[in-house]
């Protein structure tokens, strides 16, 4: 059966291949630092389950501080726009068909090992998106490369010129998911909830509503990700202020909630994969701005949906 | 209440603009610090604690590595974009006389919640869609119907691309009965002695799904407005 850990290895393999071919790039000053950061990538990836806690510990701070040095843009060799014009031209739009082999192997690769028994034997069902998505890169790479013959390791130096391009962003997701850890041992919930209670007037619905939701998408805007938020916020304020003491319905005040969560991952930076790592991949010029171009494209919608979230859950959760 | 001290490090790394990666290690270490503090704690005690914090650190780090895993597509979509994705998404949407750019995002917004609804959340994506497809049609769009396009105007197109992506899938998603979210809340509830069905769960994020849509189709139509207005109503040379 095909489980994570294969999928890791193949991460690996890739995270090495980006970290060994950074070293001989002599087009980028960082050179080293590149191929530290995508080294313990690498490593993290390739034998992670044997360097015990502390040494992952290690490798993750080591990270931190490879990256905060700041990582260069790798220049492999690529096609120039001309031959990409004159490339896309020729070859038509049988081109998007290696691009849509993805997200159709990651669709089907999900509902076999789901829905019929022997695909979960195939494929580790907890697992079945991630691997499927993998699977299917691997497959669109064999694809494209039968197809369009370019040089053995255009792969691996293309994929890592867009590894450059995403730089230290590609890291902050897993590493947030680290910090909710420490926070969840800490007990900085509960605290949060205390502080919440004690200093914020929550006399009305109206009221407790506007701090649950209001609460949800700041601390999500702190957090970067509206998961860790939820547990925090909702013991602090959703269930014991929004449904015990006013008599909310769980579900709707729940699930709009996390809706008011999500309008905070719109508006910040912390959310990395959402709002950093597609600036960096648009080469937008403002990508290091705490408000970069995508975050700004995105406020002017947050806002006024939080008022929305706010409204409805007003409205809906309590059956009058 | 010391334990505070981390989101405090996060907050005040937010205003100094320090690298976010040592924001949040730094965040793990202070948080980790002062949950173990008392008045009477040794420096041994206290060295044990950040060895203590460091671990548990890197414990997660490990058991979130399938955070990361999905670069590796990266691989696919460079060898795609050497070959001209990019250039060809342009020209297919140049030859689509009625595209502009707000309502080609409009559209790509639409198919993107309602698959995002249906649990398709890997049809899309800032690496897989946005990058060498949505964004260089939404340019193709605005090329072909103003001619050359400013810096300025350029970017506030990619920009808006990579929105109506996580736009569309944040308030489409929670329409799946089991995607994470869901799932998350249906656990947290658990706990609590409440059971919901996901079906109930999910019936509730059609409404907010309504208004971000309504909301967001407004706003494409003024973007659509404010390129006309800078760049005119020229057609392409």
């Amino acid at each position: 059966m095909i489980t994570l850990a294969h999928m890791y290895v193949v991460g690996g393999l890739f995270f090495s291949a980006a970290s060994l071919f950074s070293v001989f790039d002599t087009s980028n000053p960082r050179r080293l630092l590149n191929f530290l950061f995508w080294g313990l990538l690498a490593a993290s990836f390739l034998a992670g389950s044997f360097l015990g806690d502390l040494g992952n510990g290690g490798l993750a701070l080591s990270l931190a501080v490879v990256g905060a040095i700041g990582l260069g843009q790798g220049k492999p060799k690529t096609t120039s726009p001309e031959e990409r014009r004159e490339s896309a031209v020729r070859r038509g739009n049988l081109l998007f068909l290696p691009a849509l082999i993805i997200p159709a192997v990651a669709l089907a690769g999900t509902l076999i090992a789901k829905q019929t028994e022997w695909g979960a034997h195939f494929i580790d069902p907890a697992q079945a998106t991630l691997i499927s998505l993998v699977l299917g890169t691997l497959i669109a790479i064999a694809v494209a490369m039968i197809w369009l013959r370019p040089p053995v390791l255009a792969p691996l130096q293309e994929g890592r010129r867009l590894l450059d391009a995403v730089g230290w962003a590609a890291i902050l997701p897993q590493m947030l998911a680290s910090l909710g850890a420490v926070f969840l041992a800490a007990g900085v919930g509960t605290q949060v909830g205390h502080v919440f209670t004690q200093y914020i007037p929550l006399d009305t619905r109206t009221f407790a509503v506007i701090a649950y939701c209001t609460g949800m998408a700041l601390f999500t805007l702190i957090m970067g990700n509206a998961f860790a938020a939820f547990p925090v916020m909702t013991a602090a304020v959703g269930l014991p202020i929004v449904v015990h003491q006013f008599g909310g319905d769980p579900a709707p005040v729940c699930a709009i909630g996390m809706l008011a969560g999500f309008c905070g991952t719109l508006m910040t930076p912390m959310a990395a994969n959402f709002n950093v790592v597609p600036a960096n991949l648009l080469e937008l010029p403002d990508r290091k701005a705490a408000l970069n171009g995508v975050i700004r494209a995105q406020i002017p919608t947050a806002l006024p949906l939080l008022v929305a979230n706010i409204v409805l859950m007003r409205l809906l959760a309590f059956p009058s | 209440m010391l334990v505070l001290l981390g989101i405090a490090v996060v907050v005040f790394g937010f205003i100094v603009r320090a690298n976010p990666l040592l924001v949040v290690m730094a965040a793990a270490l202070v948080t980790g610090l002062a949950a173990a503090w008392t008045p009477g704690a040794t420096p041994e005690l206290m060295w044990s604690a950040l060895l203590a914090t460091v671990a548990s650190f890197g414990k997660a780090f490990n058991d979130n590595r399938y955070v990361s895993i999905v670069w590796v597509v990266l691989a696919a979509i460079g060898l795609l974009e050497r070959a001209g994705l990019q250039e060809r998404a342009r020209i297919v949407i140049a030859n689509v006389k009625a595209a502009t750019v707000g309502r080609l995002l409009f559209i790509y917004f639409i198919v993107r919640q309602i698959t995002a609804a249906l649990g398709l959340t890997s049809l899309g994506g800032q690496a897989q869609m946005v990058r060498p497809l949505v964004a260089p049609m939404a340019e193709g769009a605005a090329e072909a119907k103003f001619g050359t396009v400013p810096d300025r105007e350029r970017f506030l197109i990619r920009s808006n691309a990579a929105a109506a992506d996580n736009i569309a899938l944040f308030f489409g998603e929670d329409i799946f009965i089991a995607i994470a979210s869901i799932l998350l809340i249906k656990g947290f509830l658990e706990q609590n002695g409440i059971t919901v069905e996901p079906l109930h769960l999910s019936v509730w994020a059609i409404p907010t799904a309504i208004c971000a849509l309504l909301i967001h189709s407004l706003r494409l139509w003024l973007l659509d407005r404010r390129l006309k207005r800078a760049l005119g109503a020229g057609s392409a040379p």
